[in-house]
């Protein structure tokens, strides 16, 4: 029995499509690769970011604000169809500086987003350290400042996650975990997805596999530039809470642990363990607070980011074969609310690319010389 | 909870355990020397933050979590006793820094 | 700065100490690193300072144990960089230079130790035992009672009970009784039968025939003493407000309660797998000890190149034949830093796997006449599981339920080995409820992936630390 939709990845981006879809009342299939519904819990934060998002993209830093903005009643949506809270709290972030030049750069980027128009800056504002203590009087002193934005905030991503599974279970979208898909094939009317587990077919396919969608975009004609990029997170025991705002690279989660990161390495697909990274993790973080020196450190893992070249997200409908779509981010979690409340209404009418010219994988052609 | 042998030759090493004197030997670990005093529960559970005593005594189990001398996350049953130790109980949760109103999670 | 090394042995017990010495001995730079203040491991803890100061507590202690200043006193006379009070938390990649780095952090300082060679030797732990109640204070493990009774010379001066079935708790019991601590009652979960199921081995086993002996004398002593004990027993249970109080369980078809002041568990003993899964090293399940192992060659060596498992972290035989196989480490290392030749090696070789044929031949016996549990997979759902994070059996069942296929999903969605212990009190018991209720092979199940830290680490040793 063939669906509307194929979703391909069952990560916080399909997930989140699926529940767009399924509240349109589309039928749904999301294949899955392993038993990875709890995957997206490793490298993420959670964090529900706005401040840093677009600077060279005025829609990027839009889409992100609109996210941020749906953000609390969608969580309050989830909570009421699914009795899970997903610990979504929106109390602002900040970004701490240790070094003049890290100032600096943040200055300069919240100076080129005012100028962009739109969204701007998203309200985001450079306040000095005193203010940063004064927030926050676990901060140290190494801090010279930090960047500010009222609209930051955070979420459990594998509550969040399991509550859309279990919404896309009671809607009866067809979830097959397990299902790593090896080739799409056109066929008349949809496409034929293969799976090592049996084949599927659905009027339109959606590429929401993360960095798996690149090497399965050849079949449909979707071009994704998007590549891993590695981040070393640190895990710390339990304690009491520390802060009032959510900081950028320390995040204390619901039960009390300390999540620490983040490093950008680009090493392929290697989720190695490099004591350098996990050295400067903890170095950073025990700088900016210094309370946390005496913390230990429980666990520590990499995991790959999606990244595009410019790290904007990658929408695109195939020109070659419309219905096949693909959608990448590195911030499924932010991104979350609007690819289920604006993004996935658009996957069902035309001129989907259109809507997201801003987002389409052509802004990294090389244009043709004379 | 726990007695000592017949110890003629050790000689007693004095520290503290919340505002209790503690006599132990030299050599003892503090879980040990804790148990010889009768205190049978030295951390709290971090989900429940019921009480929890030593399991293994030999540094896998990680319920005789204790402070020492400020430092939290102490093993007790492999840390060797030293005169004038200052130890506590390890609450369910550090309290590390500055207590704040925590909306930053 | 790092320091470099032909060898590293993690863990002083009798097999670490053998395989620094039998390394050391023939040439190689080595460093010894143990988290205790003295060498000796579990089974022979605190011998040195025993024999010093608390002599008279080795006439309780056992031969078995005295024999440990021996395997202490030979380690002593051989140069080692050894380390005590010293935690392991990471063992590196294999470098270009075909080195590996040891992290190690002591004295609130880490460090790293660049080694061609390092040796996993960290022995083993008691399965853990999760009995209802068995989380609150005054249970423990009859490892536990004996180690406060190495260490400190104390002892549960309670109403105390034995329960559970295994060489260790008939060893604990002969000590206690031979230093006159009384012991309210002995629960023996030995399932009936026993010589039954052992028969078959107990030719071989004769091939030990003096451990065997050991084993019907301490037996004796034990039955002479008049210590009250149940037979048979199952379905144990602690109780207690905020601590033990007592002890339930069936025995001969009737249910008993006992009051009790601390109960002393043993289900047997199971390699600890916690550094070998940090390399990333094939584990097997054992089916007749229920519990993995890592998969090693016939000198100790891991999947992984250069890394070696000696002792019973490699699989349980004892104390005797920990030091056999330490020594052959030792020397298939030395070999192959070139400071040996083939002959010199294997002459010593030869002896010492035929000294551990014979150490370890009533392993077969054992393991049949005291069988591993077999009820674990099925407790009872509010039996916790996870004691760290307080995950019980139900949760776990009803995370199989939603999808949750094997123990590193399980701890995504429960934190289930999340906690400091880091899996070590649960992975056993993760495996068995999951391979029992999903009706998968616990081989096939599999257990969690241990990453770094090996043990908690503060975040500012990790921020001070110089990764080569």
């Amino acid at each position: 029995m063939a669906s509307d939709f194929i979703i391909i990845g069952g990560g916080l981006v399909g997930s989140a499509l699926s529940h767009g879809l399924l509240k349109a009342g589309a039928s749904v299939t999301i294949l899955d690769e392993g038993d990875v519904a709890f995957r997206a819990s490793r490298g993420n934060f959670g964090l529900v970011w706005v401040q840093s998002k677009g600077d060279g993209m005025a829609e990027y830093a839009q889409w992100s604000r609109e996210s941020s903005e749906l953000w609390t009643s969608f969580a309050e949506s989830l909570g009421d169809a699914t009795g899970i809270n997903v610990g979504h709290h929106r109390p602002g972030g900040l970004e701490l500086c240790l070094e003049p030049e890290e100032y600096e750069a943040y200055e300069t980027s919240i100076k080129r987003m005012h100028n962009q128009g739109g969204v701007s800056d998203n309200d985001r504002r450079m306040i000095s350290g005193d203010e940063v203590r004064a927030m926050e009087p676990n901060v140290g002193p190494e801090v010279i400042g930090a960047s500010f934005c009222p609209h930051d905030g955070i979420v459990n991503p594998l509550l969040t996650l399991r509550a859309l599974h279990r919404i896309a279970a009671s809607a009866r979208a067809d979830y097959r975990p397990d299902h790593r898909v090896e080739r799409i094939i056109p066929e008349h009317g949809g496409f034929r997805v293969i799976t090592r587990s049996g084949s599927f077919s659905a009027a339109k396919v959606i590429l929401a596999a993360g960095n798996g969608s690149a090497a399965l975009g050849a079949d449909v004609g979707l071009t994704i530039p998007v590549g891993p990029e590695r981040g070393h997170i640190i895990v710390t025991e339990r304690t009491r809470p520390l802060f009032n705002h959510v900081l950028g690279q320390i995040r204390q989660t619901d039960e009390g642990t300390v999540m620490l990161g983040a490093t950008k390495e680009s090493v392929g697909f290697d989720t190695g363990f490099n004591p350098e990274m996990i050295r400067k993790v903890a170095s950073n973080a025990v700088r900016k607070v210094p309370a946390l020196k005496g913390l230990r450190m429980i666990r520590s893992w990499s995991a790959l980011r999606i990244m595009s070249p410019d790290g904007f997200p990658v929408y695109q409908e195939s020109d070659d074969h419309p219905g096949a779509y693909s959608i990448s981010c590195h911030s499924g979690v932010t991104l979350a609310a609007v690819h289920a409340l604006k993004l996935a209404p658009a996957l069902l009418e035309p001129g989907f690319n259109t809507r997201f010219a801003a987002f389409s994988p052509r802004r990294f052609d090389v244009p043709e010389t004379e | 909870m726990f007695q000592r042998l017949s110890d003629p030759m050790r000689k007693p090493v004095r520290f503290r355990f919340e505002d209790q004197e503690i006599e132990a030997r030299e050599g003892d670990s503090v879980a040990a020397a804790l148990l010889a005093a009768g205190i049978g529960s030295l951390k709290d559970a971090p989900v429940s933050g019921t009480a929890r005593g030593p399991y293994c005594m030999m540094g896998v189990c990680f319920e005789c979590l204790v402070e020492i001398d400020g430092a939290g996350h102490q093993q007790a049953c492999l840390a060797p006793v030293r005169a004038g130790m200052e130890v506590r109980r390890q609450p369910a949760a550090r309290d590390i820094g500055v207590p704040v109103g925590g909306d930053g999670r | 700065m790092s320091t470099e090394r032909d060898v590293v042995v993690i863990g002083a017990g009798p097999a670490g100490s053998a395989a620094a010495a039998a390394a050391a001995g023939a040439g190689a730079s080595v460093t010894v690193l143990d988290e205790q203040p003295e060498p000796g491991g579990q089974i022979y803890r605190n011998i040195e300072s025993v024999e010093r100061r608390r002599p008279a507590d080795l006439s309780f202690l056992g031969a078995a144990y005295a024999h440990g200043a021996s395997v202490v006193g030979a380690f002593r006379a051989v140069r080692t960089d050894y380390r005590p009070g010293a935690t392991v938390w990471h063992i590196g990649a294999l470098s270009k230079g075909k080195r590996r780095d040891v992290v190690v952090s002591r004295n609130g300082v880490s460090e790293t130790i660049s080694a061609r060679h390092v040796v996993i030797a960290t022995g083993a732990l008691e399965r853990p035992v999760p009995i209802p109640g068995w989380t609150l204070p005054g249970v423990m493990t009859v490892g536990a009672v004996q180690s406060a009774l190495k260490n400190a010379g104390v002892y549960p001066s309670g109403k105390l009970v034995l329960a559970g079935s295994g060489p260790l708790m008939l060893q604990l019991a002969a000590q206690l009784i031979a230093a006159h601590v009384p012991i309210e009652a002995i629960v023996d979960t030995t399932p009936p039968g026993g010589l039954a199921r052992a028969f078959f081995h107990l030719p071989h086993a004769f091939i030990g025939g003096e451990t065997l002996l050991k084993g019907l004398q301490l037996r004796r002593a034990v039955l002479k003493s008049g210590v009250p004990i149940y037979s048979g027993a199952s379905h144990l249970a602690a109780h207690g407000e905020g601590k033990l109080s007592s002890l339930s369980f069936t025995s001969a078809g009737a249910d008993h309660q006992i009051d009790a002041d601390v109960v002393a568990l043993h289900e047997g003993v199971i390699p600890n797998t916690q550094l070998s899964r940090l390399v990333d090293a094939d584990h097997r399940w054992n089916d007749v000890q229920r519990c993995f192992h890592p998969v090693i060659d016939q000198w100790g060596e891991t999947t992984v190149a250069g890394v070696y498992v000696a002792g019973d972290g490699g699989g349980i035989a004892g104390g005797l034949a920990a030091e056999r196989s330490g020594r052959i480490t030792g020397l298939a290392i030395a070999r192959r830093l070139g400071l040996l030749g083939d002959s010199a090696r294997d002459l010593v070789v030869e002896e010492q796997r035929l000294r551990r044929f014979i150490d370890s031949a009533i392993r077969g016996f054992l393991d049949r006449y005291y069988p591993a549990p077999d009820w674990i997979g099925s407790v009872a759902d509010d039996v916790v599981l996870c004691r760290c994070e307080e995950v019980t059996a139900g949760q776990l069942r009803e995370a199989m339920a939603h999808g949750c296929s094997g123990p590193n999903q399980a701890k995504s969605f429960l934190r289930c080995g999340m906690g400091p212990c880091q899996g070590r009190m649960c992975a056993n018991s993760v495996t068995e409820v999951m391979a029992a209720g999903s009706g998968t092979a616990p081989g096939e199940v599999g257990s969690f992936r241990i990453r770094p830290p090996a043990k908690p680490v503060t975040l500012a040793e990790v921020a001070s630390l110089d990764a080569s």
